[in-house]
């Protein structure tokens, strides 16, 4: 490997030498075109943050509108302008807001942001790599992901709009400029945005995969890879994947948009246009392209989520993680299944029901590698001695929801059920804690646990308890209700349900519901403010190894230059779990086995 | 005004906050840290068991204030539909189960085995037997449901019985068409080429001969109480979902390819009010698809009346070939020439009979 035979020779000059190299790095090739997978991690997580704020933002006004649908707040009108006339967020504001909220948090905080920050900062520090195979494709693959972000930040600013047909963007109605005002430009720019997007994705998955295959430190056989690293690669495989089958559903819509193709168009005739010419496409046919990606997408969010939480619940419980090979077996079920289970998403669109029932029996099986995580978490905790950080909070909270939430998905597998349930407040609810709020707890659970490997500082403890126990039975208030809503048959996306017989009964539930939503939202301001404020202001870290964690990442110096360690690459000669055997509180990875010890 | 001074309120809870966070930060650090850490590692042990508890008194209370507003309330309207409450009972008694034992055991291990100075972690990689339960365990539970559902799933997706009644449902941007095939039974071919908003609104051929006493009703369908009616469905522009939530049931509406779904209505409209006691109560049928902006406002209704009254309506409906053509139509031609001051009633009850 040539960068890495460059990376010996350049360490092998010694010390005064490195130190000359850090001279030479620019603010614009430190922090900006940096190649050092550490900033790239750095500028995914910072990206992702942005968005995920904005993203928040845009679910709490759109909760305004359903907790208060006949209150005005003349302040909106200021800010969005002839969306919020007379200070009511209208309709198109709605759909556009409920859209770029879906497509923004699912795509650039879980994904980009999950994946980008965590594959990039853990796979060469926990593999022990001196970086990624290709750090300068691991670049593009942030900028294209910027740019992506970009494209969609411009179309929240075009006359007629954002795109507002959800986030799945189903046509004919993200195909037909004249069905809805969302559909025009703002629809061009959300499919050159996701298809930027794609690319960027492809870009980091290619690099975490081929690193993770080829750039083991020696002694690092797969079966010692701590579980955060086999999650990554199993995601990252599911991203390649079914990433480009996305693509290619895009480009026929793009195609069917522009080019007058019918791929997904037949018998159409819209309002104040007429007739159209398209005949013989079906619009079942996107469905199938999109959720092949659309459901493993679902895992590509939620395995990272789970590896991590398996380390940091491992290292906080000084016990080792209970049943490695069987979290493994697991880990590969749940990415062979994601291929086979897309057209749970369809059961209602007129499926034939022998191969509905194929798919009933595949979700429903999901549900075995889920259970054997779960036990096998709470057996980690079990006997243990257990330290609540913040990270492991979080860690504990998401397992708490993946239960909650994983349940529920039982329910709405079983296709008789579905038929019932399907796009309604229960599958919001179902969703978002299994895969939104519990992903985020992933996530948030990696931050606060690795916080101190990226910048040398803490974040501080008490703004993180608060920020948890906020955030925690916040969503729960949020979500809980909403499978109530869901068993009257309340159905999602809608702007108002004031003309609903049906419906109308929950107008004081949903005010309680956006009520904790602005308070949640606003604790995770406190989070902001920790993490910003703590990269400059925060405690520093004098022990390398804080956690007493037995990963390399902690092998290295407080704050790692390019390269991670100064001299060799530690050499490793065990598996990551190795917490409280024979008596002994932590064994590091790159400590020899000894005489005496016993196997695990 | 008032907004400044609320972003100044605002902006000040989160200085003090801040300011607590940091102090607390000062106060560790002046106590000993590893003190403080104790400290705040029992803390947040006890709020383990607290969150427990409160989480379960939370979800009593939430279920005693939202179940009467479910549709578990009541009988379901359908036959489906008492099907899917039984299978959603069943499937929640078992998630259930495992809910309360796993959420109990998450928090409560937690707070048990939170870190104590003499304690002795146990060193347990792995079990084979243990893992070999909780694999079986869950795989058998999934088996049964999965059984029970697709038996139910054949018979929601399965034919309809040979008595069903027929309505075509079209959805549009925004509301709903129902067709009825008229005496004949048999809807008249269509092309959505000939749709024409004013009077053809689904684009029925008007040269085939099953069409012409096709009857087309917009927002409103009739179905009869006990006798099972089969939809089918279609789009004219996107997609759309025919949602009716008190039949438990829904089905896609895709332009291009038809879809159908079937049921049997248990109760007419008026029985539901009493049952309910919502003399306002109306079979729904939501749009559940998103389907433009006006997708929340996409509203249908299904009455479910019996025969008689069924009979009585339908008798009032004109075929839509007479609407869109009246000067075929004989009846009102007939009108027109005998006398043209002729009671209005007379000449309804005349088309009717057609």
């Amino acid at each position: 490997m040539s960068h890495e035979a460059v990376l010996h020779a350049h360490e092998s000059h010694g010390h005064d030498d490195h130190g000359h190299h850090e001279h030479h790095d620019t603010f614009l090739t430190k922090y900006v075109f940096s190649q050092d997978h550490k900033m790239i991690a750095k500028q995914f997580l910072i990206t992702g943050m942005v968005w995920a704020v904005l993203g928040g933002l845009m679910s709490v006004l759109f909760r305004l509108q359903l907790g208060y649908p006949d209150a005005s707040f003349p302040w909106l009108e200021s800010i969005l302008g002839k969306w919020a006339k007379g200070g009511q967020i209208t309709p198109e504001a709605y759909y556009a807001l409920v859209t770029t909220h879906g497509t923004v948090l699912v795509f650039f905080v879980l994904t980009a942001g999950l994946s980008g920050t965590f594959a990039n900062f853990l796979i060469p520090l926990q593999i022990g790599a001196r970086d990624m195979a290709s750090p300068f494709m691991n670049m593009l693959s942030y900028w294209f992901f910027l740019a992506a972000s970009i494209v969609m930040m411009s179309s929240l600013f075009v006359e007629t709009g954002p795109f507002s047909g959800g986030w799945v963007a189903y046509p004919p109605l993200s195909a037909l400029r004249d069905a809805s005002p969302g559909s025009k430009s703002g629809m061009d720019l959300w499919i050159i945005s996701m298809a930027l997007f794609v690319v960027s994705s492809l870009l980091g998955g290619l690099n975490y995969i081929a690193t993770i295959l080829n750039m083991r430190t020696k002694g690092m056989s797969m079966t010692r890879l701590p579980l955060t690293i086999w999650a990554l690669f199993f995601t990252a495989v599911l991203g390649v994947l079914s990433f480009p089958v996305l693509l290619s559903g895009f480009i026929l819509l793009i195609f069917d948009r522009n080019f007058g193709t019918s791929f997904y168009l037949s018998d159409i005739f819209v309002n104040g246009v007429g007739a159209l010419s398209n005949e013989g496409g079906s619009a079942i046919l996107y469905q199938h392209l999109f959720w092949f990606l659309g459901h493993p997408e679902v895992y590509i969010i939620l395995l990272p989520a789970m590896g991590m939480v398996s380390e940091i619940m491992s290292v906080n419980s000084r016990k080792p993680i209970f049943g490695y090979m069987a979290m493994l077996g697991s880990l590969f079920a749940i990415a062979v299944l994601a291929f086979l289970v897309w057209a749970h998403h369809m059961f209602v669109t007129g499926l034939n029901p022998f191969l509905g029932s194929v798919f009933v029996l595949l979700t429903l099986l999901i549900a075995v590698p889920s259970a054997i995580k779960v036990f096998n978490w709470l057996t980690t905790l079990w006997r243990g001695n257990i330290r609540f950080t913040p990270g492991m909070l979080f860690a504990i909270g998401f397992v708490s929801l993946f239960i909650s939430g994983g349940l529920t998905g039982i329910w709405l597998g079983n296709a008789a059920l579905d038929i019932h349930l399907h796009d309604t407040y229960f599958v919001i609810a179902h969703f978002h804690i299994v895969m939104g709020v519990a992903s985020m707890f992933g996530m948030f659970a990696g931050v606060y646990h690795w916080f101190p490997k990226m910048y040398g500082r803490y974040l501080n403890n008490s703004l993180g308890y608060m920020h948890f126990w906020v955030t925690l039975a916040g969503a729960y208030m949020i979500f809980w209700p909403m499978h109530y809503e869901g068993l009257a048959g309340m159905p999602r996306r809608y702007f108002d349900f004031s003309i609903w017989e049906s419906f109308k009964q929950f107008a004081e539930l949903n005010r309680f519901i956006s009520t904790v939503a602005m308070i949640v939202f606003a604790a995770q301001l406190l989070f902001i403010i920790n993490f910003f404020y703590s990269i400059f202001k925060g405690r520093k870290v004098t022990d390398p190894n804080p956690w007493k964690s037995n990963t390399l990442e902690w092998t290295t110096p407080i704050n790692p230059g390019h390269g991670n360690w100064p001299g060799e690459i530690p050499e490793v000669h065990r598996w990551p779990y190795d917490y409280g055997k024979d008596g002994v509180d932590f064994i590091p990875q790159d400590v020899p086995v000894g005489d005496h010890e016993s196997s695990h | 005004m008032s907004l400044y001074l609320s972003i100044a309120i605002i902006a000040l809870i989160y200085v003090v906050i801040f300011q607590i966070a940091k102090a607390s930060e000062y106060v560790s650090i002046l106590k000993g840290e590893e003190n403080s850490r104790k400290q705040n590692n029992k803390i947040n042990g006890f709020l383990m068991i607290v969150f427990l508890v409160l989480g379960f008194v939370g979800v009593y209370v939430c279920n005693d204030l939202l179940f009467d507003k479910t549709l578990l309330a009541h009988p379901a309207a359908s036959i489906q539909g008492e099907r899917v409450d039984q299978m959603l009972w069943i499937t929640l008694t078992i998630t259930g189960i495992v809910f309360i034992i796993t959420q109990i055991l998450l928090f409560w291990f937690s707070y048990k085995y939170q870190e104590q100075e003499n304690r002795k972690v146990f060193f347990f990689a792995h079990s084979t037997k243990l893992e070999l339960i909780w694999t079986a365990i869950p795989a058998i539970t999934l088996t049964v449901l999965v059984i029970f559902g697709l038996r139910n799933w054949f018979f929601f997706t399965g034919d309809a019985p040979k008595n069903a009644m027929v309505v075509e449902v079209t959805g549009k941007q925004f509301g709903w068409i129902f067709r009825y095939p008229g005496k004949d039974a048999v809807f008249g071919k269509k092309y959505y080429k000939n749709i024409d908003p004013a009077n053809n609104s689904v684009g029925i051929i008007w040269d085939d001969k099953y069409a012409q006493d096709d009857i087309l009703t917009e927002q409103t369908m009739y179905v009869v109480k006990g006798q099972p009616v089969k939809l089918i469905i279609g789009s004219r522009d996107v997609i759309h979902d025919v949602g009716l939530s008190a039949f438990r049931l829904k089905m896609d509406a895709v332009p291009g390819i038809p879809t159908t779904m079937w049921f049997t209505p248990k109760y007419t409209t008026k029985e539901m009010r009493e049952m309910t006691g919502n003399p306002n109560y109306t079979y729904e049928i939501s749009c559940d698809q998103l389907c433009g902006n006006g997708h929340y406002s996409m509203k249908g209704v299904i009455e479910v009346v019996e025969q008689e009254e069924y009979d009585l309506w339908m008798a009032k409906q004109k075929p839509q070939y007479f609407v869109a053509n009246p000067d075929k139509d004989p009846e009102a031609a007939k009108a027109a020439a005998t006398a043209a001051p002729a009671k209005d009633s007379t000449a309804k009850v005349a088309t009717a009979k057609m």
